[in-house]
């Protein structure tokens, strides 16, 4: 009855004849279509993908037919097509990786994030002035959206998993309409209400009143995720002890879920950090450091890249390049960031 | 006075003096049913056959050593306590064990003499000889009752000249024509659980399959669907070769031919012991087989 | 002997009641209050853009929403005629929201197919920790990139589409001008939508029923046979549910257009040509020179564009809750 001699196999796995054919299918598919290309006027990348994708249907049809039939090259086509979607889509985002860094990274400097705008313009080379005062603006942006939304968020948040009143069904519904609201009509609605109605002008301080009303759903939604994880018992147990509900929320809810609740924040900056039009309504913008926060334009970062776009010269679309990758290195950041604390799982 | 294979009716053999220890009803029936087997009018190919199965669920060693011979026009049922491979093992009959995913397997399972593990086989065409009913009945809801039956067919691509003659055909074997038939193209969600459990029957027959493998398949049904369906495994052993995984022992006995009892210790699971269904149940060789039969533990 | 036995009396229920403690009472309220500041903040803006665009909407009525002129024009005793009528900007939004719900949604279908029933488990997780990227990456990222990495292989790819194609209305041109187009601004907003789509619709897959998946195997059904006769079915719904949340993020974009489209006042069709709009992007085009009535009109074009978001993203919630969260 000795089983250490038995020898485990997986008959269905794919065997090494099954690599080789598969294989063997893709180089004679690449060639096909390289062949193709060079002996008709197809060109471009465009042709190469179409026909390396044709060749290789129809050529591991070939090896599959003999052995499954029609389902069988029905099956190997949606096997491939699906994987091209995919290879697609990831093509896409490594483009716009791979275009932000190898464009951006030529105009970092040690000037380009030391110095403002304000002696240099948009179209002077590279070297002369820097962004500074962008990410002085872009901070305080942030740190007034954070202020506001994180605790609107975590208290509707717990309004929905804690208190669960009757009114749960409407807020949920209302957190879910907000996050459909457009930038665009978050800064109109700013400047139409405040802008138009009271003394105050464009500073950071509007600027992060629109952005909290983009800040909240994200925070909301992501928090209540991250409460309805903690575990039912730890409730009770506090409630047990004859700790009233708000101490068992305080004291051992909120904390079990702390980490996740810092992720639900940092999701819902790395969503408006890179918010523009919102900007272009309650902040304006400007060249130079404005330190008061409540009172005059500022200077932030996707304002910088939206001029150096609309600019049109190759100095000033270098510089929204540059601009663009320091955003993304923080947004990338705040995303790693993110998983890190959200990995962590409730402390029991 | 008595041929070999007479049985008198308390349902032991008149030649020895049985060890039995079984309460007569298990026995009783097992012997009513053997009785009642008229012999095999058409068995298809040689049946099937595992030799020396094995199985892995990773690391863990969930089956070993099963060898068993189905003959082909026979019920087998297999039983056990949970948890000694059982369903494990059915599934490596039809080669659905290795749907989950980081599982291996040792050992062959012969169809017809033909080892259906071996490499380059097409296992779609497996499926279609050796179809299973699970447990839980589920048939597909966005099928009507007519589409689900034909659903097999349609999978595999299979012609068929003469649809409605399948589905009557089908659905008439499962049992199920009568309640049905005048509404075809019904949703199945709207059928009773025992009524799907016999849609799936019918749908399993569609592709006219070898063997039959069913786990569990009454276990989630009440009694009076229990009863019709094991009526309906009576009348298909005549046409194909069943093999039955049963938590009930008198399920067992009143359905199989032969009976598989698995056993596991903490370690693998292994087939202890198969015999005709009623030896099993009246004279167990094994001391375990008996125990469990018994009802002293399970 | 006996009198009659007592007959079973069963009690009422008792009412229990808890008066919870004053600093409870204190914490809920405090809890609900900020709660429904969601409420407080859609309603402030609709309210606020309604009476800031209020004189707009008297002045131009229904055909605000239908007319197609958008022109200011003072004479010479400055007087002012205005036309404010947002038809062509409306039907823009529409065009190139389909264009990229066009391209979108097979490709993102096929990728949560791929992710969720062919990928091998690093691949898996490498291509999913790509797609939560693309949705964190910036609209304006997507502007830069639209213009100058897409735009001249979207330029090339229209050209292609011209000569085999533009005997068909939407593909001809009234002049050989690609850049900048509908085409080109519906393939941007559909690479900002890709991830929503997948991400809804990988999880609906990944809900089907192991039973079913199960049975269509048994029966001797392929990969594809299983995912269409019971995957596709069973999440329908959730992939339609996850293209209208895309189609609500389309709608409002404004940057990621503007930068790789020609706004013009005029209703394009022809896809493949310099000419085309969506609300979003003509708010922002428009604001910097308009005056008094101008913003008037902008604050209801705003309104509009908030309304016709909030009601695509209501049903694409309500059909994405319905279908996630019931497990048919």
């Amino acid at each position: 009855m000795s089983t250490s001699t038995v020898q485990k196999m997986r008959p269905w796995a794919a065997s090494p004849k099954d690599r080789a054919l598969t294989t063997l299918s893709v180089l004679l598919s690449v060639l096909t279509s390289v062949v193709i290309v060079a002996a008709t006027p197809m060109k471009g990348k465009l042709a190469y993908f179409a026909l390396f994708f044709l060749s290789w249907f129809v050529i591991d049809s070939l090896f599959v037919v003999r052995k499954q039939g029609a389902k069988g090259v029905r099956d190997g086509l949606a096997a491939k097509i699906t994987l091209f979607g995919a290879v697609i889509v990831s093509m896409a985002v490594f483009s716009i990786l791979f275009a932000t860094i190898s464009k951006g990274l030529k105009g970092i400097n040690f000037a380009f994030l030391s110095q403002n705008m304000h002696n240099a313009s948009l179209f002077d080379p590279i070297g002369k002035g820097g962004i500074l005062h962008a990410i002085l603006g872009t901070l305080m942006l942030i740190a007034f959206a954070i202020i506001f939304s994180v605790p609107m968020g975590i208290l509707t948040a717990l309004y929905l998993t804690e208190i669960k009143g009757k009114a749960a069904g409407l807020i949920q519904f209302l957190v879910q309409a907000m996050s459909g609201v457009p930038s665009v009509v978050a800064g109109l609605f700013i400047y139409a209400a405040i802008i138009l109605n009271t003394p105050l002008r464009s500073s950071a301080f509007l600027g992060g009143l629109a952005l909290t009303i983009l800040m909240v759903p994200t925070v909301t939604r992501t928090a209540q995720e991250v409460l309805n994880l903690v575990p039912q018992d730890l409730r009770e147990a506090g409630l047990a002890m004859g700790a009233t509900q708000w101490k068992t929320v305080a004291l051992v809810v909120v904390p079990a879920a702390r980490s996740g609740l810092i992720t639900a924040t940092i999701l819902g900056v790395a969503r408006i950090a890179g918010e523009t039009a919102p900007l272009l309504f309650t902040v304006g913008v400007f060249d130079s450091y404005n330190f008061n926060p409540f009172k005059g334009d500022q200077g932030t970062i996707p304002t910088v890249v939206w001029r150096g776009l609309l600019g049109g010269t190759p100095e000033s679309v270098q510089r929204a390049w540059s601009a663009i990758l320091v955003l993304l290195v923080v947004v990338l950041v705040m995303f790693v960031l993110a998983r890190a604390f959200g990995s962590k799982s409730p402390k029991k | 006075m008595s041929q070999i294979n007479h049985l008198d009716q308390n349902g032991t053999h008149m030649s020895d003096q049985p060890k039995d220890t079984t309460p007569s009803s298990l026995s009783d029936v097992a012997a009513k049913r053997a009785e009642s087997k008229i012999a095999g009018t058409q068995p298809l190919g040689t049946g099937l056959e595992a030799r020396g199965v094995h199985a892995w669920f990773d690391k863990h060693h969930a089956l070993e050593d099963v060898s068993l011979d189905f003959s082909a026009g026979t019920v087998t049922a297999l039983i056990g306590p949970s948890g000694c491979g059982k369903s494990t093992f059915i599934r490596t009959l039809n080669r659905m064990h290795e749907f989950i995913p980081h599982t291996s397997m040792a050992g062959q399972v012969l169809l017809d003499g033909k080892d259906i593990y071996e490499p380059g086989i097409d296992v779609t065409k497996i499926r279609l000889q050796i179809g299973m009913v699970f447990q839980k009945p589920n048939p597909f809801p966005s099928m009507t009752i007519g589409e689900n039956v034909l659903s097999g067919l349609k999978l595999a691509q299979l012609k068929v000249d003469n649809h409605e003659d399948l589905l009557e055909e089908c659905l008439t074997r499962a049992g199920l024509w009568t309640e049905v038939k005048d509404r075809l193209g019904a949703h199945a969600g709207g059928l009773s659980g025992g009524q799907q459990q016999r849609l799936c029957i019918a749908r399993a027959l569609a592709v006219k399959p070898k063997v039959l493998l069913m786990d569990e398949p009454c276990s989630a049904l009440d009694p009076g669907s229990t009863l019709r369906i094991e009526e309906t495994i009576s009348q298909l052993s005549k046409s194909m070769t069943i093999v039955i995984v049963t938590h009930n022992m008198q399920q067992a006995a009143r359905v199989s031919d032969y009976t598989a009892f698995f056993l596991s210790d903490g370690g693998p699971g292994q087939m202890i012991e198969v015999g005709p269904t009623n030896e099993i149940f009246s004279r167990p060789r094994d001391e375990r087989t008996e125990n469990y039969v018994t009802g002293r533990f399970g | 002997m006996s009198i009659d036995t007592p007959a079973k009396v069963i009690p009422a229920a008792r009412k229990i009641t808890t008066k919870p403690r004053v600093s409870d009472q204190i914490f809920r309220a405090i809890v609900t209050t900020f709660s429904f500041s969601a409420l407080l903040i859609l309603s402030l803006i609709a309210i606020f853009l309604l009476s800031k665009g209020f004189a707009t909407l008297k002045a131009q009525g229904l055909g605000f929403i239908t007319n197609f002129e958008w022109s200011v024009v003072v004479d010479d005793g400055g007087v002012e005629t205005a036309h404010f009528g947002l038809q062509a900007m409306l039907i823009g939004t529409v065009v190139i929201s389909f264009i990229a719900l066009f391209i979108a949604v097979p490709l993102s279908v096929f990728t949560a197919l791929f992710l969720t029933f062919y990928a091998p488990e690093r691949i898996k997780k490498l291509l999913v920790t790509l797609i939560d990227l693309m949705a964190a990456f910036p609209s304006i990222l997507y502007g830069l990139w639209g213009f100058f990495v897409l735009m001249p292989m979207a330029e090339y790819w229209a050209k292609l589409l011209h000569k085999w194609l533009g005997w068909i209305y939407i593909f001809d041109v009234p002049d050989a001008i690609y850049s900048r187009s509908p085409f080109i601004a519906g393939i941007v907003l559909s690479v900002m939508i890709i991830p929503i789509i997948t991400s809804v619709s990988r999880e609906v897959f990944s809900q089907t029923p192991l039973d079913r998946v199960q049975a269509a195997y048994a029966l001797g059904a392929t990969k594809w046979g299983m995912i269409r006769a019971v995957v596709l079915p069973f999440g329908a719904g959730g992939v339609v549910g996850g293209s209208m949340l895309g189609l609500g993020r389309a709608f409002g974009e404004t940057v990621a257009v503007f930068s790789v489209l020609n706004i013009v006042f005029r209703t394009n069709f022809q896809i493949l040509f310099t000419q085309g709009g969506n609300v979003a992007s003509m708010i922002i085009q428009k604001w910097g020179e308009a005056g008094p009535s101008e913003v008037s009109a902008l604050m209801a074009a705003g309104l509009v564009l908030f309304i016709l978001t909030l009601m695509v993203n209501f049903l694409a919630n309500a059909v994405v809750t319905r279908t996630v969260k019931s497990g048919r």
